[in-house]
Order: structure tokens, then C-alpha cells, then sequence
């Protein structure tokens, strides 16, 4: 690991004159220690932002979600209004990491976390992501847990957060303070496809601090969940996840928010699935037709081919599993 | 999820700021050059400190911290390496080596502690940030001479074989407990997924969670 310099921020004024000077946020540091470590990471200056009052997680008046970037994931978990109103991002954040992890780890740095591709972590081989232009080594090596969908030649890297994919299925907006002041872009935006430009990540301008995450109002009743396919039971990335919301009234669903995780460069967006959905009564014929929509555009790559149909498999069950019940 | 994990390298910091990385700037410049370079750093006076060398010296460079925090409930004011994690620091400076190193990545709970009465990772925790914290390990579990209920049910129930997760398993078992995730085996074995036991002593692991949660019955 490289020697840098350690300041704690006081006030979030105080913080964004330190990262507009090159200094680098810090909150649970999981991700950002890791890296570090592995000296994939080499800030020379660490601002410690975890003792700023960013932490508040509430209702919005009208039925929507603020969550501050702050809270720490399991304590957004427990929150009784997050397990009341979006059951979703409770299950998400419980099938995330381990519990000692989720003690640390904050909402903001969940959304901001890193690509776990292993030729990324390791120094020695090339990436675009770690140095632009050294080449994807994870094109031609082993690339089973990579992406099939928003991939480049450049990269195909899954962004590997579950929160996120519930907060885009949901179109959360993520809220930022910067030196220009205070800033908001819906989180589908925010989170950058590889392209041409694998080594930006997000739509976050230097010195910028994610305050926090909001989920806009969604009628009710509603009915969400997240579902997620792995190598072993816990503790472990997703292969596939699903998120879904459906708002069912009167028989028909009128609302539908589907979003796929493990399979894109960043969370997926499924409005061809949610667009089948809307204005059709549930059944299990139902679920199978918009599941079948889950993977169009599809590009596998030489190890995931699997992919393509565990992700339909993967949103045909969690339909049935949050739409079902009747 | 990676768990093998290299080495940290050790390198002389860059003198200033850079966009290239150094192995781009070797590259880019030639052997030759890059090695001038590197020496010339070296020789303006920063260089390469162990991760736990208490170098009070060092704080004007700022790449050290003065912390103030309790460990088991004793006062400890000392100057850190920035880079020195809470496991480093515990094991190679205060003599606790109770608390284990597996994965130094967050990867398998070996090194789980307390802080402020949570479960936390020891090796992504960066001991600079710990000024004002309440930090228990294993060995500040019972008091002196004494056994935690927890540690006593690992023993009864034989959960362990080699026991280098042990310490671990037991820190966050004492958590997951306090935290009421122990309705039944099953919700166990999600809570307690953060310990990664080698030896497969799994089973009687949540035995001896689910012993303790349920008053022993
Ligand atoms: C073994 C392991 C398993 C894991 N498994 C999962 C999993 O199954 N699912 C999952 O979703 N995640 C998983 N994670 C990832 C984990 O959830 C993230 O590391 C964590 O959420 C990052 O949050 P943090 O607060 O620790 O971020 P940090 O490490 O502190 O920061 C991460 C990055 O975000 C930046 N940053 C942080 N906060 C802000 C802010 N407010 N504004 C601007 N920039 C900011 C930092 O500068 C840094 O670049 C796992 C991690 C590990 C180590
Ligand atoms: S997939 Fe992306 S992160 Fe992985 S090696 Fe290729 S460029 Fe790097
Ligand atoms: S040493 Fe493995 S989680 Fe810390
Ligand atoms: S007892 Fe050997 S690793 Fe758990």
C-alpha cells in the first residue's frame, strides 16, 4: 500500500474542499481498502467522511424513500419504514456481503463499489478499467461471472452491487453536493456503461459528494422483492438477481418496475419486461411471456453463455414469487 | 468474490502527483530511466514503512495519526501508520494475536472484532480511523481467568478442529446473538456466513450459537 494522508471531515463544506483538492472519500472503506491493499487504489490524501450527519434515512411526504449515502447498510436494512414500504431493498442489502461487512459499509459507497473482476484486482494484468488502453483481459481469459449485457470491447465487467439494481428498477436519483452546488441524476444515469471509457464509472464530478439516495413515490399497494442467484448460499456475488414492484389493482397490474443484476455492466433496466406487464392480469402464462423479453440484446461471452437463460429463469420466478400471491 | 490474495507491495511513494501509473511510466520511458526515477525518490526522503512501525517523527508528513481509543477497556494513545489496519495493529504492535489474519480482504470473518459493539472486519478497518472507538477482541471477551458463555459452548460442543477461524466465529457469534438473528438454525447459518470455517465445524458452530441464544436449554 502506498503512504497517504488522513483527515477527518467535519462539515460536508469541509469535505468537498478536500476532494476538490485530489482528496479521496473514504466511508466504510471496504471496497477502498481492498483496493488499496492491492494497490489498485493509490490515493495520497483520505478524507474520512463517515462522521458527517448523512445518515438520516426517512419517508418523503408523499410515500417515497430518502436514504442518507451515509447509513450504513445494515442498519438501512433494519430500518422499520425500508422493510414496510420497499421490502426490496431490505432483502437486497441482506443478501449483500456478510453482517460484519454490512456494519461498515455505507449506502453511497454500496452504489459507488467497484468491479470484482479479478484481472481488475490484479495489477499485473492488463485492464482498461484500472489503466485505460492496456487491453480487457477478461475478453479472452475466463469471464464466467462477467457481463452479456452493456459490455465494449473495452470492458465487460458486472457492476456488482444488489442495492442498485433495486434502486433501478425503482429509479432512485441519486443526490450530490459539489462545488457547483447541489446536483441530482436519476441513478440509471448516473452508473456509466463501459464504452469507449471504461475507466469512468459514474457521473461524479471531482470533488462531488453523494448525500443521498431517493425512491420516488410508487402508488399503492405495492408488492416488491429481490431475488438473487448464486455460486454458494451466502456470502458470495450474484450471478443473476432480479428486482421487481408490481402495483396489482382490481386484478390488473398497472405498475411494473423490473430491474437484473450480475448480468450488466451496470444494474439492468427490463422495460421490455416491465412494458409486457402493464395492463395484463397475472398468471403464470404471464410471467413466462415478460421473462422471455429478460434477456433481448444479449451478448454472452466465451464462459457465460448460461447466463442468458438463468436470467429469464431468474425474473420468470421472482415474477411469480412477488406477483403470485394473489 | 476474490479471496486470494497477494502480498501489499511495499514501494517508495511517487514524488508528486501523477496521471501515469508507474508501471505505465516505466513503460513509457524506458528501464533505465524509470529505475533513475524511482532511486531519486527513494533518496529525497520518504521510503517504504512497515505498516505498524511506530514512527512519531513521521506525523509531519501527515502519513501518521495520533488514535485514542479503548481496547478491552484499556485507554491506548499511540501514532499510527496511516496504513496500519486495526488487525495489523493488534497483532504485530499490542500483542494480540487472538484476533486471526485469513484473507487480510474482508473475505472470511477471521479477524472479527468489535467496534462500538458491532461486528466488524479488523482487516478493512484502518486504525487511524479509530480515534474515540470502543474496540473489544477476543481477549477482552471475559474478564481476566474467565470464559464468555460463548467460548464455553465451542468447547462443550466441540465446534472447532484447527481453531484459527475460532476467534472469529466467536466475536461474531456473541454479535449475531445480540443482534436476535438466532430464531433458528437456519437464520443462524445466514448470520453467521461472514465466518468462513475451513475445517467445515459448521454444524456445531450453530449449535453452539443456538445454545447460548437459547439460555443453554
Ligand atoms: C468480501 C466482500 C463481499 C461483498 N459482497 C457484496 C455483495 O454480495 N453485494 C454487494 O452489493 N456488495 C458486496 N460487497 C461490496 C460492499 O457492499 C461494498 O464494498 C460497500 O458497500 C462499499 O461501501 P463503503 O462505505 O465501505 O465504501 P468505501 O470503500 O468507503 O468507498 C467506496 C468508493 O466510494 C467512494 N465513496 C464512498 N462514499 C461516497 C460518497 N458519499 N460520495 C462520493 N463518493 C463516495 C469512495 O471514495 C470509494 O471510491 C462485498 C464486499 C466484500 C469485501
Ligand atoms: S472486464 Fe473490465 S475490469 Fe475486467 S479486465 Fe476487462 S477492462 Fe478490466
Ligand atoms: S482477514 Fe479475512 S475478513 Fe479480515
Ligand atoms: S476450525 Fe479450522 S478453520 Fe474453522
Amino acid at each position: 500500500m502506498f503512504p497517504f494522508t488522513y483527515t477527518r471531515a467535519t462539515s460536508v463544506h469541509e469535505a468537498i474542499e478536500a476532494g476538490e483538492r485530489g482528496g479521496r472519500y473514504i466511508a466504510g472503506g471496504t471496497t477502498l481498502v481492498d483496493l488499496m491493499r492491492e494497490t489498485v487504489e493509490r490515493p495520497r490524501a483520505l478524507v474520512d467522511i463517515v462522521g458527517l450527519p448523512l445518515s438520516d434515512v426517512s419517508a418523503t411526504p408523499r410515500g417515497g424513500l430518502r436514504i442518507g449515502a451515509l447509513a450504513r447498510m445494515a442498519d438501512v436494512a433494519a430500518d422499520p419504514v425500508v422493510r414496510q414500504t420497499y421490502p426490496a431493498v431490505a432483502q437486497a442489502l441482506e443478501l449483500s456481503a456478510s453482517a460484519q461487512l454490512r456494519n461498515m459499509a455505507t449506502i453511497g459507497g454500496n452504489v459507488m463499489q467497484r468491479p470484482r473482476c479479478a484481472y481488475f484486482r490484479d495489477v499485473s494484468a492488463p485492464c482498461n478499467r484500472r489503466e485505460p488502453g492496456s487491453g480487457c483481459s477478461a475478453l479472452e481469459g475466463y469471464n464466467r461471472t462477467h457481463a452479456i449485457l452493456g459490455t465494449s470491447e473495452h470492458c465487460v465487467a458486472t457492476h456488482p452491487s444488489d442495492l442498485a439494481v433495486v434502486l433501478t428498477a425503482l429509479e432512485a436519483t441519486v443526490h450530490m453536493v459539489g462545488p457547483e452546488g447541489r446536483r441530482a441524476t436519476p441513478i440509471g444515469q448516473f452508473l456509466l456503461q463501459p464504452g469507449d471509457t471504461p475507466d469512468r464509472e459514474q457521473d461524479l464530478r471531482p470533488g462531488e459528494l453523494i448525500v443521498a439516495l431517493e425512491i420516488p413515490p410508487l402508488p399503492r399497494p405495492l408488492r416488491s422483492g429481490y431475488l438473487k442467484v448464486r455460486d454458494r448460499e451466502s456470502y458470495e456475488f450474484a450471478l443473476t438477481s432480479v428486482a421487481v414492484a408490481l402495483h396489482i389493482r382490481g386484478g390488473v397490474i398497472h405498475t411494473a418496475k423490473v430491474a437484473a443484476g450480475g448480468v450488466g455492466t451496470i444494474p439492468w433496466k427490463l422495460p421490455a419486461v416491465e412494458q409486457h406487464l402493464v395492463g395484463r392480469r397475472p398468471s403464470p402464462d404471464l410471467w413466462a411471456q415478460a421473462a422471455e423479453r429478460a434477456a433481448d440484446g444479449a451478448r454472452p461471452l466465451v464462459h457465460n453463455g448460461f447466463k442468458t437463460e438463468l436470467l429469464r429463469r431468474t425474473v420468470e420466478r421472482q415474477l411469480r414469487i412477488v406477483g403470485g400471491r394473489s | 468474490m476474490s479471496t486470494d490474495v497477494q502480498e501489499p507491495e511495499l514501494q517508495p511513494e511517487e514524488g508528486r502527483p501523477s496521471p501515469l501509473s508507474r508501471r505505465t511510466f516505466i513503460a513509457a520511458t524506458g528501464t533505465a530511466t524509470g529505475v533513475a526515477v524511482a532511486a531519486g525518490v527513494t533518496g529525497s526522503g520518504t521510503r517504504p514503512v512497515s505498516a505498524t512501525e511506530d514512527v512519531a517523527s513521521e506525523l509531519a508528513d501527515g502519513t501518521t495519526s495520533q488514535v485514542s481509543f479503548l481496547l478491552n477497556g484499556r485507554r491506548q494513545s499511540l501514532v499510527v501508520d496511516n496504513r496500519a489496519s486495526l488487525l495489523d495493529l493488534l497483532r504485530e504492535r499490542l500483542d494480540l494475536t487472538g484476533t486471526k489474519k485469513g484473507c487480510d480482504a474482508g473475505a472470511c470473518g477471521a479477524c472479527t472484532v468489535h467496534v462500538d459493539g458491532r461486528r466488524v472486519n479488523a482487516c478493512l478497518t484502518f486504525a487511524a480511523r479509530l480515534d474515540g472507538a470502543q474496540v473489544t477482541t477476543i481477549e477482552g471477551l471475559a474478564p481476566d481467568g474467565d470464559l464468555h458463555p460463548l467460548q464455553r459452548a465451542f468447547i462443550e460442543q466441540d465446534a472447532l478442529q484447527c481453531g484459527f477461524c475460532t476467534p472469529g466465529q466467536i466475536m461474531s457469534g456473541v454479535a449475531c446473538i445480540r443482534e436476535g438473528h438466532t430464531e433458528s438454525p437456519e437464520e443462524i447459518r445466514e448470520w453467521m456466513s461472514g465466518n468462513i470455517c475451513r475445517c467445515g465445524c459448521y454444524v456445531k458452530i450453530v449449535r453452539a450459537v443456538d445454545h447460548v441464544a437459547t439460555g443453554g436449554r
